[in-house]
């Protein structure tokens, strides 16, 4: 069976992945997918740590984590939707008024 | 009790998102990164199977891999990508960006080797069928107050996000 730590490491390096894409990228929505990744990472460790003590409520935590991520998604994407209306670029370098 | 799947799975299904999360952060097409996400998220739901929560599992494909990255893809097709395609992909400050990623990850790792005593190598399992039903008691009693906000929350986030991206009407 394999221990606890290596889903913990595993956790560790998605996050890494995504706060370097969160630097390093230029779209917006590449950036916000970003997100999720760093997102998802975290949930691996709540079921890790939740499987590991026997406590379901790390699982309940994860269901609220993809309820505000739902949201989030939903709210951050409509915001895209609305700023590439007005701008035409979905560079967030270019995106830096925010009255037209 | 033995275990429900060897450990080839984990490694298989580690390297399988990890290789999928550095596509999502090094491909220039934005499809093709929303492509490589929805393979990290499955295999993070096959994770969740090898912990015992079949629950997590289910929530993971539904709304994560079915819903969340069907409405990205949604969002890069009415944006218009030709254009977006044409701008730079990735800012000059990437070596920053990896320095303080690999920092970040060298945090981790170091709080993983010098606390990894604590972890022990084996665990007990909760029987899993009972895993969804027991989710389910937690949420209705010990957590309804953020379920119910949670509900709030999701209501709030439908209404702004019709009313920001609808056309303005003149």
């Amino acid at each position: 069976m394999v221990p606890i730590s290596y889903y913990l490491v595993l956790s560790a390096i998605l996050f890494a992945c995504g706060v370097l894409g969160f630097l390093i990228k230029r779209n917006v929505i590449t950036i916000f997918m970003s997100i999720e990744l760093m997102l998802n990472a975290v949930n691996l460790s709540f079921v890790a740590f939740a499987s590991y003590w026997q406590a379901l409520s790390g699982q309940v935590f994860v269901f609220f984590v993809m309820v505000v991520a739902a949201a989030e998604a939903a709210v951050g994407l409509a915001i895209i939707i609305a700023v590439f209306r007005t701008r035409q670029t979905l560079n967030p370098d270019r995106v830096n008024l925010l009255k037209l | 009790m033995t275990p429900i799947a060897p450990t080839f799975f984990f490694y298989f299904l580690s390297a399988v998102a990890l290789i999928s999360a550095i596509l999502v952060i090094t491909r220039k097409n934005p499809v093709h990164s929303a492509l490589a996400l929805i393979v990290t998220l499955l295999s993070l739901a096959g994770l969740y199977l090898m912990l015992y929560a079949p629950f997590v599992t289910g929530v993971q494909v539904i709304v994560y891999a079915g819903g969340i990255m069907v409405l990205f893809l949604f969002v890069i097709m009415l944006v218009n990508i030709e254009r977006a395609m044409k701008e730079e992909e990735f800012n000059k400050q990437w070596i920053a960006g990896l320095i303080a990623s690999l920092l970040l990850g060298g945090l981790f790792l170091a709080v993983y080797f010098k606390g990894r005593a604590i972890f022990p190598s084996e665990f007990t399992k909760i029987p899993e069928q009972m895993n969804t039903q027991q989710v389910g008691m937690l949420i209705f009693q010990n957590y309804l107050l953020p379920f119910e906000i949670a509900s709030l929350l999701l209501l709030v986030a439908i209404v702004g996000a019709v009313v920001m991206a609808k056309k303005k009407l003149s």
